[in-house]
């Protein structure tokens, strides 16, 4: 198996937990947005195993396999949301729905 | 296998960063594919195989299949595309990409001053992980299990299509025609019964029968109420409430 030094695995993963920040940020498509919001879900798992990888325990996979059960949840619900979305304001531009209703 | 992390973790960072960037869709979950396979190359150099082949089943496998095809029933195509080129300036990347360097550069600081230690000297099993789940994070795995229920439910609640409601009108309407149209069904069977039965018996199903004209009534009506929008200038979200129209 590899030897690598433990902060380099924190590294990538805050690397890219920062990626999909800045997706998050940027983008107004909401179909992007949702995958941004995939990759930072990705990048705390990531870090999750690599600390469980560091002290040789499986907990750190446990709490992947966490994660990645809310994330199914999530985009689930998130890309109903993103059809009815569509089909509400003719685009997937989350700036449309900057306002309350009233 | 060393060798096989640095890699992979470029592999990540690129195409990460190529997801973030593209304006086609199709493009960025591609790319995405590609970012998830390499974490999964990641997690097995780390000694994280069950983990590894969990990103690549339910990832890789279930929720980017889900994106895509959320892609097709959207329909989005190049109008999309054009209307994507037209917010992706590059003014826009200056304030979140600053704001992510720095938050970068204080990472970086907190993790190097840590202590120092080699990581994926031993490879953690799949027999372990099993047993550390259902053993003391049991009530995790209910909770997950919950969860997953939860957003089933809301996901098909999300997803039915809904019958429009007028602006003024009722969600119990809704319902009371629903259940109209079914007495009304009742009504016509009940109807057929009655003109054989003879004369001087009173129908079984004339009560229900009117009940049920009154509710497809209301049913009518509502369409033609949602046709003409208000005089006012009407906010681009309000059909969002009224629901769907096709």
């Amino acid at each position: 198996m590899a030897h690598v030094p433990f902060e380099y695995g924190l590294y990538l993963a805050a690397a890219l937990f920062l990626i999909g920040l800045v997706g998050v940020l940027v983008r107004r498509n909401l179909i992007f947005v949702l995958a941004s919001i995939e990759i930072m879900l990705n990048a705390a798992g990531l870090g999750f195993v690599v600390a469980g990888s560091r002290w040789g325990q499986p907990d750190g996979q446990v709490m992947f396999i966490f994660i990645l059960s809310m994330a199914a949840a999530e985009v689930a619900v998130g890309l109903a949301l993103a059809l009815l979305y569509r089909r509400a304001f003719g685009s997937l531009d989350i700036d449309e729905a900057s306002r309350m209703r009233g | 296998m060393t060798v096989a992390f640095y890699i992979a973790g470029a592999i990540a960072l690129i195409s990460t960063l190529l997801v973030v960037t593209r304006r086609n869709t199709i493009h960025a979950l591609l790319y995405l594919v590609v970012s998830l396979f390499a974490v999964a190359v990641v997690f097995y150099t780390l000694g994280a195989p069950f983990v590894a082949a969990l990103e690549v089943i339910v990832y890789a496998g279930a929720i980017i299949v889900l994106f895509l095809f959320t892609v097709m029933l959207l329909n989005i195509g190049r109008a999309d595309e054009a209307e994507e080129r037209g917010r992706l300036r590059a003014t826009v990347w200056i304030g979140p990409g600053l704001l992510a360097v720095v938050l970068l550069a204080e990472l970086a600081w907190a993790i190097s001053t840590g202590t120092t230690a080699q990581v994926g000297a031993r490879v953690v099993s799949p027999r372990e992980v099993g047993v550390a789940l259902y053993g003391p994070y049991a009530i995790g795995v209910e909770l997950a299990s919950t969860l997953l229920l939860a957003a089933l439910i809301g996901a098909r609640h999300l997803g039915q299509r809904q019958r429009e409601l007028a602006p003024g009108e009722q969600r119990a309407a809704t319902d009371g025609a629903g259940l109209a149209v079914t007495e009304g069904e009742a009504a016509v069977s009940a109807a057929r019964v009655s003109v054989t039965a003879p004369a001087g018996v009173e129908p079984a199903g004339a009560e229900p029968a009117a009940g049920a004209s009154e509710g497809l009534g209301t049913t009518k009506g509502a369409p033609g109420a949602t046709e003409a929008p208000p005089a006012g200038r009407e906010p681009r979200g309000a059909r969002f409430w009224r629901k769907d129209e096709r």
